[in-house]
C-alpha cells in the first residue's frame, strides 16, 4: 500500500460553476505541502471536497487516501480514514462540551467492543493542553461556543492533537490569529510532525508557513496547479505577490 | 407479555409497548357516570366528605366544555375509556407481595433496581391503584411521609383535608373536574419541618389495560426549611385505541421550603395526557419544576408555581419532543401575587417528521407584587421542514415596578454542525443526536445523573433515522 494523500484530475462545481478545474497532487506521508494562491481560486473548494461536504460536487477525478478512493464515503468514513480538516470557520455546538466530544470522536474510531480508558483519554489531553498553553478548564466548555477566533482554531489543533490523524488539512487555519497565537498553533502541527504524517497547510499568506516549513508549496489559480516547488516559492509570492502566477494561469 | 403487532408501525420506535394480559379485581364499566365515581369511593371505603367532593366534581365536569384552546382533543371519546381499573392485590410495601406479572413489568421497568441504588422511596402505579409504596426506614424515622394517595387520606385525615383540593379545585379546568371525580393513586408525600430528604423518591405509571384512563393525584407538604425531590416516571402499551391519562398534582411549599417535581413522560403515542400540576409557594421558598415530555398523542401540561408571600421562587425547566403524529402542548404558568417574587421558565422543544410543539405560557404579575420578574427563554429545534412549532406567551403585568423578560428563538440543525461533526468521525446520526444533547443539556444537567442518562437515551432512541 502507497501510503500517501493522491489528488487525480478532480473537478469539483458549487451549482452551476466549476471551481476545480483538474487538480492533480501527490503527498506522501511524512510531507507537508503548503497550497497557495489568490482567495477565490479554489483552496479552500480542495479541503471542503476532501472532507466530503455535501455543498460541493464532484464531477470528474478521484481522491485516493493511502490507494483508497475515498470520494464515495461520507464524511466520518473518511475521517476514520485518518483525514482531519482544520475548518476555516469551526462551527459551534452549544450544550456539548469539548471533553465529551473528544471522548466521542476517539470512541468513533476504535473497533466494535473497544472503549476509549480513562488513562488513554486523559494522557493524551495533558500533553496536547501543555503543548497548546491551554488550560485543563477549556475542556468543560462547550464546543466553540463563544469562542474568539483565536480559540476556535487552537480547538482545531487540540481536536487535531487527541485524534492523531494520518492526513491532516488546514484551512486558512492562520487567517484571524495573532503572532502569539500563530506560534502556538504551530508548535502543535510540529509536535506532530513526523513518518506518519502527511498533509495540506492551506494558506494565502507566508506567515504561517515562517513556522510551520511546508516540504513542498504548490499554487492554485483558477482551480488547477500552476506552478510547484520548495519553501522558497512561498517567500517569493510574499515579495511579489501574486500578479505572476495569475499571468501563468492563463498563459 | 405480548406485543401489539398492529401498532408496531406507529410505535416502532417506543421500547416500553407490551402488555400484560388483563386480570383485575374490579373494572368499572366504560364511561364517566354516577354509579362509576360511587364504586370507585365504595372500593376506597371513604369518607362521605370525599364521596360529595366526587360528586359535586363530576357536576362540574359535565357543566363545563372541552376546551377549544391548546391541543386537538377531538379524537378524546371520552365515553369509550374505562375510568376505574384495580389490579390483583393489595398495596404493598414488599415487591414480593405484588403479583408477579405486575411486578415483572416493573422490574423490566428497572424500578426495583433504582430503588436499590439510589431512591429514598418508591411508589409504583398499575391501573388505577398503587401496587406498590415503600419509604427507606431512615427516612420514616425523621417523621418523612411517603404513602399512597389512599393511606395519606386514611392515615393523616386532617393533614389531607386541609390542602387537599386547595391548590387546583375541581372547578380550575374540566379535566381537573374529572381528576377530582375519579382520582386513584398517585402519592401523599409530607416532610417534616427542617428535614432535607437528600435523594429522590419516585413514583412510577403504568397504564396496562386498553382503553383506560389513570386518574392519580399526588399531594405533596413540604414543610418549613424542608427540602425534597421528587420524579415521576410513566409509559404504557402502544395499542391502536387511545388511553388517557388525566393527574392532578397539589404541592404546598411552605416558609423557606425547597422542592423539585420531575417529571420523565414517556407515554405510549396513543395517549392522551392532560394534567393539571400546580404549586403554592410560601415566603422565601423555591419550586422548581422539571418537565420532560417525550411521548403521549397529545399533551397539555403547563406546570404552575404560585408565588403566594414574599421572597418565593419558581421555576419551571421543560423540554418536549414531539414526532410523528405527536403534539406538544406543554409550557409553564408563573403567578406573582407577593413582592420580591420571582421566577424563571427555560422552555425547549424538539419537533421532528409531523410532530408539532407548542410552548403556551402564563406569567403574571398582580398589582402589589412590587419588585417582582421573571425571565422567559423558549427554544424550539426544528429537525425537518414537516415539522412545527409555536409560541403562545401569555403576560399580564398589573404592577409597575416588576419585570417580565421574554426571548424565544427557533433554529434547525444546520448542515454546517452536521458536518463538523461527521469530519471527526461521528455518523450522521451520531451528530445529529448529539447536537440535540447539546440543546437539552442546559435542562438535562438540572436532572439526577441516571435520569439525565434515561433522557438522553430516549431522545436518542425518538431520533433514529430521522436525518439523512
Amino acid at each position: 500500500m502507497t501510503h500517501q494523500l493522491e489528488i487525480r484530475n478532480l473537478h469539483a462545481t458549487v451549482g452551476d460553476t466549476e471551481i476545480l478545474k483538474g487538480i492533480n497532487l501527490i503527498v506522501p506521508r511524512g510531507e507537508l505541502h503548503a497550497i497557495m494562491g489568490p482567495n477565490g481560486n479554489g483552496k479552500s473548494t480542495l479541503a471542503k471536497v476532501i472532507v466530503g461536504d455535501p455543498e460541493y460536487t464532484v464531477t470528474q477525478g478521484e481522491v485516493l487516501v493511502d490507494g483508497q478512493n475515498i470520494l464515495e464515503m461520507e464524511p466520518d468514513e473518511r475521517a476514520r480514514l485518518g483525514v482531519f480538516l482544520a475548518f476555516q470557520y469551526p462551527v459551534e455546538i452549544p450544550g456539548v462540551t469539548i471533553a465529551n466530544f473528544l471522548r466521542l470522536a476517539m470512541q468513533a474510531r476504535k473497533a466494535e467492543g473497544e472503549e476509549v480508558s480513562f488513562t488513554e483519554f486523559y494522557g493524551k489531553l495533558q500533553s496536547a493542553l501543555k503543548t497548546l498553553e491551554w488550560d485543563e478548564s477549556i475542556v468543560e466548555r462547550y464546543l466553540n461556543a463563544g469562542f474568539s477566533g483565536g480559540e476556535k482554531k487552537r480547538n482545531e489543533i487540540l481536536q487535531m492533537l487527541m485524534l492523531e490523524p494520518n492526513y491532516i488539512i488546514m484551512d486558512e487555519t492562520d487567517s484571524g490569529l495573532d503572532v502569539d497565537a500563530l506560534k502556538i498553533v504551530a508548535r502543535g502541527v510540529n509536535s506532530m510532525r513526523g513518518p506518519s504524517l502527511g498533509g495540506l497547510i492551506i494558506t494565502h499568506y507566508q506567515r504561517l508557513l515562517d513556522y510551520i516549513v511546508p516540504d513542498k508549496v504548490h499554487i492554485i489559480v483558477n482551480g488547477k496547479v500552476v506552478q510547484t516547488g520548495g519553501p522558497e516559492l512561498a517567500k517569493k509570492l510574499d515579495s511579489e505577490g501574486y500578479d505572476w502566477v495569475k499571468e501563468l494561469a492563463t498563459a | 407479555m405480548t406485543i401489539n403487532p398492529e401498532v408496531n408501525e406507529i410505535n416502532k420506535e417506543y421500547e416500553y409497548g407490551w402488555s400484560n394480559p388483563e386480570r383485575y379485581a374490579v373494572k368499572a364499566p366504560k364511561g364517566l357516570r354516577r354509579d362509576v365515581v360511587e364504586m370507585i369511593s365504595r372500593a376506597k371505603d371513604e369518607p362521605q366528605w370525599m364521596l360529595d367532593f366526587r360528586l359535586k366534581a363530576l357536576d362540574i365536569f359535565y357543566s363545563k366544555p372541552m376546551p377549544t384552546w391548546g391541543a386537538d382533543l377531538s379524537g378524546l371519546n371520552l365515553d369509550e375509556i374505562y375510568y376505574y381499573i384495580k389490579p390483583e392485590g393489595a398495596n404493598a410495601r414488599s415487591w414480593d407481595d405484588v403479583p408477579d406479572d405486575v411486578k415483572q413489568t416493573f422490574e423490566r421497568l428497572g424500578i426495583p433496581e433504582a430503588e436499590r441504588a439510589a431512591l429514598a422511596g418508591v411508589g409504583a402505579q398499575y391501573e388505577s391503584e398503587m401496587v406498590y409504596h415503600n419509604l427507606k426506614e431512615e427516612w420514616e424515622k425523621l417523621g418523612v411521609v411517603f404513602l399512597s394517595i389512599e393511606d395519606g387520606l386514611k392515615e393523616y385525615p386532617e393533614l389531607f383535608r386541609e390542602h387537599f383540593a386547595t391548590i387546583v379545585p375541581p372547578e380550575d379546568n374540566k379535566f381537573a373536574a374529572i381528576n377530582s371525580a375519579v382520582w386513584s393513586g398517585g402519592s401523599f408525600v409530607y416532610v417534616p419541618k427542617g428535614v432535607k430528604v437528600d435523594i429522590p423518591l419516585q413514583t412510577y405509571f403504568r397504564i396496562n389495560a386498553e382503553s383506560s384512563g389513570q386518574f392519580e393525584r399526588t399531594l405533596i407538604i413540604i414543610d418549613e426549611g424542608a427540602q425534597a425531590h421528587y420524579i415521576e416516571g410513566c409509559t404504557a402499551p402502544a395499542y391502536s385505541s387511545d388511553s388517557f391519562h388525566s393527574g392532578v398534582i397539589e404541592i404546598v411549599v411552605k416558609e423557606g421550603a425547597r422542592f423539585r417535581y420531575s417529571t420523565i413522560q414517556n407515554w405510549s403515542h396513543n395517549v392522551y395526557n392532560l394534567v393539571t400540576q400546580r404549586a403554592a409557594v410560601y415566603a422565601g421558598g423555591v419550586m422548581e419544576w422539571v418537565d420532560g415530555n417525550l411521548g403521549s398523542k397529545v399533551t397539555m401540561k403547563y406546570p404552575a408555581c404560585y408565588l403566594l408571600e414574599e421572597g418565593a421562587r419558581g421555576e419551571v425547566l421543560s423540554i418536549a419532543m414531539a414526532g410523528r403524529g405527536q403534539h406538544q402542548d406543554a409550557g409553564a404558568k408563573i403567578v406573582h401575587f407577593a413582592p420580591n417574587t420571582s421566577g424563571t421558565i427555560v422552555s425547549k422543544s424538539i419537533s421532528k417528521d409531523s410532530g408539532r410543539s407548542s410552548y403556551r405560557g402564563l406569567v403574571k404579575i398582580y398589582e402589589g407584587a412590587r419588585g417582582s420578574q421573571t425571565n422567559v427563554e423558549c427554544d424550539a429545534l426544528l429537525l425537518d421542514d414537516e415539522a412545527r412549532t409555536d409560541t403562545y406567551p401569555y403576560i399580564e403585568i398589573e404592577e409597575k415596578d416588576a419585570r417580565v423578560g421574554h426571548e424565544a428563538t427557533v433554529s434547525k440543525i444546520n448542515d454546517e454542525q452536521i458536518l463538523y461533526l461527521q469530519s471527526r468521525g461521528l455518523s450522521e446520526d451520531e451528530a445529529a443526536g448529539l447536537i440535540v444533547r447539546g440543546f437539552i443539556e442546559p435542562i438535562a444537567k438540572e436532572l439526577p445523573l441516571e435520569y439525565a442518562v434515561e433522557l438522553n437515551r430516549l431522545i436518542e432512541l425518538e431520533m433514529e433515522g430521522s436525518v439523512g
